[in-house]
C-alpha cells in the first residue's frame, strides 16, 4: 500500500482523536486510583482483542474486495471446505487471546473486588500502617444520596467530600429502590439495596469536584439523583466537617421520616449531629418506632420460641427491649 | 372491602374515562394518525372486498409459510412503533440540556424507554426470527408443515395478542415506567401502583405462551420432520441454528413465565418475593429473569448465524468452510449461553470469584463466536462473490458485528464492568450486536427468500439505499454513545446538565434519522418491487442458484411444498441434486394429506387478550369469564376431529404440470 493511502487511513483516526481529546471522558482520565486501574484494564484489554479484531475486519474488506465475482483473475475453488490446518488456526487464535484475557480478568478482578480493602493508594504508593480507612455510609433514597460520616458524626444530603490519599470504605444501601452508586472520578459502580449493604473501597488522589449519581434507573426522580463528590486536602476535609457541624441541623429519627418522603432535585443538606445507630436502623428497615430490625428478626423468633427473655447478650439489648415492645402485633401488622 | 363493591367496579374495575390520556397532545395526535390510517385501512379492505380473503386464506390458515409471512408483517409494524420510540428519545436527549427539559416529561419519557425495549425484542426481533424459521426451516427440511400446524397458528395469534396489549397501554391508561426486564423493587406495588406494570406482565406472558409453544413446534419438526437422508450432520446450518435457538426457546422461555408470575404474586397478592421487607429480595428477581435473558440474546442471534452461514456460500458460489465446525460453535453457544447471566450484574456485590467465573464463561463464548467469524471470512475465500444486497449486508455484519463483540467481552472483565455497566458505552454495545447483527441479518434475510415467499424479487436499487442508510445511520448513531459512555454518562436519562455532551447526542439524532430514511428505504422497496414485480419475476424458483432444498421448489411454492418427499443425499441437498443432474418428477402424483384451516386460534388468542386486559384493570368479572371460556375453548378445540383433508393427486399432478410449462 502506498504511502498517500495509508495517510488517508489515518486522517478519519486522526479527526476522530482530536474530537476525544475535546471532551473530558472521565472514564479513562480518572483521579482515584482504582478507577486508574480499572481505565489501565480497558485499554490493555482492548489492546489484546485489537490483536484479532483488526486482522479479521482487514480480511474481511480485502476478501470481499478480491473475491468478487468480476475479478476473473482470482482463483476460484467452489468445493473447497475443509483445511484441518486452517481449522486449528481458527479455533487457537480467539482461544490463545482469551486465555490471556482470562488471566488478566482473574487477577485483575480480585485485585480490584470493592469489597476488598485498599492496599496502595496509588502506583507505587502502599497505605501507611497507621491509616485507617474513612469510613463513609451512603444511603439511595427516593431521590437523593444521604451520607453519613460516623466518625465525624455528621450526615449530608447530595454532597460528599473525603481528603486525598486516604482510603475510604463506603458502606451503601437503599430505602426503597434498587440504585448504583457510582462516581467515576473516584471508581467503578455498585448497586444499593434496600435491606442489604454493598462494600466500595476507594480512595481519590486529586482535590476537585467531581460528579456522583445513581447510575441505575429508579423511577421518576432518576434523574435528579446526582451529587458533589469533593477531593480534599486533609486541612480543608476538616474545615469541611466543621463546617457541617456548625451550620447543620440535627437529624434526629423524626427528623430523617420528613427526609425519606419522595423529593426530587434536592439541594444540598448539612446535619451536624445524627440520631445513634440511624444508618444501622436504615439498613436493617426499622427507623420507624415499632418495627423490628431485620438482623433481630431471627433472633427475636429463635427468642420467642424459647419463652423470650433467656441469654439475650448486652449486644441485644436495645433491640430486645424493643421486640418486647412490639410483641402484642406481629411485625406484618405495620400501619 | 364491602363498601368499595359496586357494579360497575365488578366490570369496569379501576378503569374509568380518566384512564385515557387526553390531556397529553403527544398521544393524542399520535392516536389519531393511528385511527385515521387504521380506519383507512379497514375502508380499503372492505372496499376491496378482501376480507373473506384474509380469513380464509391468511387469518385462519395453519400453513407454516404464511404464518411465516404473517409473523414478519407483525414484526415489521412493531419496528415502525419502536422506531418512533427511539426517535423520541432521541430528540428528547439531543435538546433536553440545561434550562431546556426538552419536550418529554420523566413520566412520558420513561415509558417510551420502557416501550422501545419490550417492543424491539418482544415484538420485533422475536416476530422477525420466529417468522424466518417458519417460512425457511419447513422447506429447508423437505418437510410439508410444521409438526403441530394448529398450535403455529395459536402460537403467532398470541404473540399478536401480547403486541396489542402493549399497543393498547398507549392509549388506554400507560405502560411502565421501569426499563424493560422490570426491576423490583420499582415494579412492586408500593412503588408502582398503576396498570403499567401489569401491561407488561400481561403483555409478556400472554405473548411467551406463544413463543414458548413455537419452540416446542419447531423443535419436533426439525426432529422428527426431515427428509430421508438428511441425518443431523447434513441439515443445512440455518436448521441446525434453529434447532438450538429452539431448544434455548423450549429452556428459557419457562423461567421467564415463572419469575413475572412471581412478580404478579407480589402485585396481586400482596406476597413479597421481591419486596424489600418480610424476607423478599430483588436479587432473586435479577438472577432469574437473566437467566431466561442471556439466553434470549441466543435465541435472537442464533438462527441469525445460520441466516449468514447461507447467505454467505450461496453468493461467493461455494461450499461453507468448516461445516461441522459451524455446528459445534452452534452448539457450544447453545450450552454457554446457559453459564454467563450473572455477567449482566456484575456490580451487585458478588464476590471476586464468582465474579470473574462469569467473565470468563462469558469471553469463552467468543471463541465458538469468534470461529463462525473465520468460518464466513474463509467461505468467501477462493469465492465468487455477488454482492446482491443480501451480501452486502453481510459483509457490513461482518464488519459491524466483531466491534460489537469485542465491546461486549470488554464488558464481561468485571472491573471494566464497574466503570461502563449501565452507562451509554453498554447501550452502545448491546445496539452494535442487535442491530449489526439480528437487524442486518434480518433484512438480509428478507431480500434472500423474498422470490421464494412472492415469486419475484426486491429491487435492488432501494435495498441499497436502505442497506447504506442503515449502515451509515448505525454508526452515527451508535458510536457516540460509546464515546458518551465513557465520559460517564448513564442510561435513561431525560435532561442533562453538561453542554459538553451535547453535539454528540446530536450526532447520534443524525445517525438515527438516517436509520429511519434506511426504514422508509426498504418499505419503499416492497412498494416498488410490487409495482415491478413483471420485471423482478423469478420463474425458476431458484434465483440465486442456491443450496439447500428450499430452491428446489417452485417461488412461492404449492402449499404442499413438495410433491415428492426429496431424498438427501448430501450437504447443500440442492446443490447435489443439480451437480447429479436430479430430474424434476412429472407424474406419478398421489393423494397429499394435508392439515386444515381452523379459526381457534384466533377465538383462543383473543379470549387470551380479553383475560389480560380485564386482570390489568382488575375486572374481575371479565376476568373470570374470559379465562373460563378461554379453558372451555381449547377442551372444545380437542373435540374437533375434521382436521385434515387431502389435496386429490389430479390437483397435485395439473399445479406440477403448470410448473413443468413454466420452466421448459
Amino acid at each position: 500500500m502506498s504511502i498517500p493511502r495509508t495517510l488517508i487511513r489515518y486522517i478519519p483516526t486522526a479527526a476522530l482523536l482530536a474530537l476525544l481529546s475535546g471532551c473530558d471522558t472521565i472514564v479513562m482520565s480518572p483521579y482515584g486510583d482504582v478507577a486508574k486501574q480499572q481505565a489501565d484494564l480497558i485499554v490493555w484489554s482492548t489492546i489484546l482483542m485489537l490483536l484479532i479484531i483488526v486482522p479479521v475486519i482487514a480480511l474481511t474488506l480485502l476478501f470481499a474486495w478480491r473475491y468478487r465475482a468480476s475479478n476473473k483473475a482470482a482463483t476460484y475453488k467452489p468445493d473447497w471446505d475443509h483445511s484441518t490446518n486452517l481449522e486449528l488456526v481458527i479455533w487457537a487464535a480467539p482461544l490463545a487471546i482469551i486465555i490471556a484475557l482470562g488471566a488478566l480478568t482473574w487477577v485483575s478482578t480480585h485485585q480490584l473486588d470493592p469489597y476488598r480493602p485498599l492496599d496502595r493508594i496509588g502506583e507505587g504508593r502502599p497505605v501507611p500502617a497507621d491509616v485507617e480507612p474513612l469510613v463513609v455510609e451512603a444511603v439511595a433514597m427516593d431521590w437523593k444520596w444521604l451520607f453519613f460520616y460516623p466518625e465525624q458524626g455528621i450526615a449530608v444530603v447530595n454532597e460528599a467530600a473525603a481528603p486525598i490519599d486516604r482510603p475510604i470504605k463506603f458502606k451503601i444501601t437503599a430505602t426503597t429502590m434498587m440504585n448504583s452508586f457510582y462516581i467515576p472520578a473516584l471508581a467503578g459502580q455498585i448497586y444499593a439495596m434496600g435491606g442489604m449493604e454493598t462494600q466500595l473501597h476507594a480512595v481519590i488522589n486529586h482535590p476537585g469536584d467531581f460528579e456522583g449519581f445513581s447510575a441505575n434507573y429508579s423511577g421518576h426522580g432518576f434523574n435528579g439523583m446526582r451529587f458533589i463528590f469533593k477531593g480534599m486536602s486533609e486541612g480543608d476535609f476538616d474545615q469541611w466537617v466543621a463546617k457541617v457541624k456548625s451550620t447543620g441541623d440535627d437529624l434526629s429519627r423524626d427528623a430523617y421520616k420528613v427526609l425519606e418522603k419522595p423529593s426530587e432535585y434536592d439541594p444540598v443538606r448539612y446535619y451536624g449531629s445524627v440520631a445513634p445507630g440511624l444508618y444501622e436502623r436504615i439498613l436493617n428497615r426499622c427507623v420507624d418506632p415499632g418495627q423490628v430490625c431485620m438482623k433481630d428478626m431471627m433472633a427475636h423468633t429463635m427468642r420467642h420460641r424459647e419463652h423470650e427473655g433467656e441469654g439475650a447478650g448486652e449486644e441485644h439489648g436495645e433491640a430486645h427491649g424493643e421486640t418486647h415492645e412490639v410483641h402484642p402485633h406481629s411485625p406484618t401488622e405495620r400501619e | 372491602m364491602s363498601d368499595t363493591f359496586s357494579l360497575s367496579k365488578l366490570i369496569f374495575g379501576r378503569l374509568t374515562l380518566e384512564s385515557i390520556p387526553y390531556h397529553e397532545p403527544i398521544i393524542i395526535w399520535t392516536f389519531a394518525v393511528v385511527a385515521v390510517v387504521g380506519v383507512a385501512l379497514l375502508a380499503g379492505l372492505t372496499k376491496y372486498k378482501v376480507w373473506g380473503y384474509l380469513w380464509r386464506e391468511w387469518f385462519t390458515s395453519i400453513d407454516h409459510k404464511r404464518i411465516g409471512v404473517m409473523y414478519m408483517i407483525l414484526g415489521l409494524i412493531m419496528l415502525l412503533r419502536g422506531f418512533a420510540d427511539a426517535i423520541m428519545m432521541r430528540i428528547q436527549q439531543a435538546i433536553a440540556f440545561g434550562d431546556s427539559m426538552g419536550y418529554l416529561p420523566p413520566h412520558h419519557y420513561d415509558q417510551i424507554f420502557t416501550a422501545h425495549g419490550v417492543i424491539m425484542i418482544f415484538f420485533v426481533a422475536m416476530p422477525f426470527v420466529v417468522g424466518l424459521m417458519n417460512f425457511v426451516v419447513p422447506l429447508q427440511i423437505g418437510a410439508r408443515d410444521v409438526a403441530f400446524p394448529f398450535l403455529n397458528n395459536f402460537s403467532f395469534w398470541m404473540t399478536v395478542a401480547g403486541a396489542a396489549l402493549v399497543m393498547v397501554s398507549l392509549f388506554v391508561g400507560e405502560f411502565a415506567m421501569s426499563g424493560w426486564l422490570a426491576y423490583p423493587p420499582l415494579t412492586g406495588i408500593l412503588q408502582s401502583p398503576g396498570v403499567g406494570v401489569d401491561y407488561y406482565i400481561w403483555a409478556l406472558q400472554i405473548a411467551g405462551v406463544g413463543t414458548l409453544l413455537s419452540g416446542v413446534n419447531f423443535t419436533v419438526t426439525i426432529i422428527k420432520f426431515r427428509a430421508p437422508g438428511m441425518t443431523m450432520m447434513k441439515m443445512p446450518v440455518f436448521t441446525w441454528t434453529a434447532l438450538c435457538t429452539n431448544i434455548l426457546i423450549v429452556a428459557a422461555f419457562p423461567i421467564l413465565t415463572a419469575v413475572l408470575a412471581l412478580l404478579s404474586l407480589d402485585r396481586y397478592l400482596d406476597m413479597h418475593f421481591f419486596t424489600n421487607d418480610f424476607g423478599g429480595n430483588a436479587m432473586m428477581y435479577i438472577n432469574l429473569i437473566w437467566i431466561w435473558g442471556h439466553p434470549e440474546v441466543y435465541i435472537l442471534i442464533l438462527p441469525i448465524f445460520g441466516v449468514f452461514s447461507e447467505i454467505v456460500a450461496t453468493y461467493s458460489g461455494k461450499r461453507l468452510f468448516g461445516y461441522s465446525s459451524m455446528v459445534y460453535a452452534t452448539v457450544v453457544i447453545t450450552v454457554l449461553s446457559y453459564l454467563v447471566w450473572l455477567h449482566h450484574f456484575f456490580t451487585m456485590g458478588s464476590g471476586a470469584t464468582v465474579n470473574s467465573f462469569f467473565g470468563i464463561t462469558t469471553m469463552i463464548i467468543s471463541i465458538p463466536t469468534g470461529a463462525k467469524v473465520f468460518n464466513w471470512l474463509f467461505t468467501m475465500y477462493r469465492g465468487r462473490i455477488q454482492f446482491d444486497v443480501p451480501m452486502l449486508w453481510t459483509v457490513g455484519f461482518m464488519v459491524t458485528f466483531v466491534i460489537g463483540g469485542m465491546t461486549g467481552v470488554l464488558l464481561a472483565v468485571p472491573p471494566a464492568d464497574f466503570v461502563l455497566h449501565n452507562s451509554l458505552f453498554l447501550i452502545a454495545h448491546f445496539h452494535n450486536v442487535i442491530i449489526g447483527g439480528v437487524v442486518f441479518g434480518v433484512f438480509a434475510a428478507i431480500t434472500y427468500w423474498y422470490p421464494k415467499v412472492t415469486g419475484y424479487k426486491l429491487d435492488p436499487f432501494w435495498g441499497k439505499m436502505s442497506f447504506w442508510c442503515w449502515l451509515i445511520g448505525f454508526y452515527l448513531a451508535f458510536m457516540p454513545l460509546y464515546v458518551l459512555g465513557l465520559m460517564g454518562v448513564t442510561r435513561r436519562m431525560s435532561h442533562f446538565q453538561d453542554a459538553s455532551l451535547q453535539i454528540w447526542f446530536q450526532i447520534a439524532l443524525v445517525g438515527a434519522i438516517l436509520i429511519g430514511c434506511g426504514i422508509i428505504s426498504f418499505v419503499i422497496q416492497l412498494w416498488v418491487s410490487y409495482k415491478k414485480r413483471d420485471s423482478l419475476r423469478d420463474e425458476t424458483g431458484d434465483p440465486w442458484n442456491g443450496r439447500t432444498l428450499e430452491w428446489s421448489t417452485s417461488s412461492p411454492p404449492p402449499q404442499y411444498n413438495f410433491a415428492f418427499t426429496p431424498q438427501v443425499h448430501e450437504n447443500d441437498a440442492w446443490w447435489h441434486m443439480k451437480s447429479a443432474g436430479f430430474q424434476r418428477p412429472t407424474e406419478g402424483f398421489v393423494p397429499i394429506h394435508m392439515p386444515k384451516n381452523t379459526a381457534a386460534g384466533m377465538v383462543l388468542a383473543g379470549l387470551a387478550t380479553a383475560f389480560g386486559f380485564a386482570m390489568i384493570w382488575h375486572m374481575w368479572l371479565i376476568a373470570g369469564l374470559s379465562f373460563g371460556a378461554l379453558i372451555l375453548g381449547t377442551i372444545v378445540h380437542t373435540f374437533n376431529y375434521n382436521r385434515d383433508y387431502y389435496i386429490p393427486a389430479e390437483t397435485v399432478s395439473e399445479v406440477e404440470a403448470r410448473r413443468t410449462e413454466v420452466l421448459a
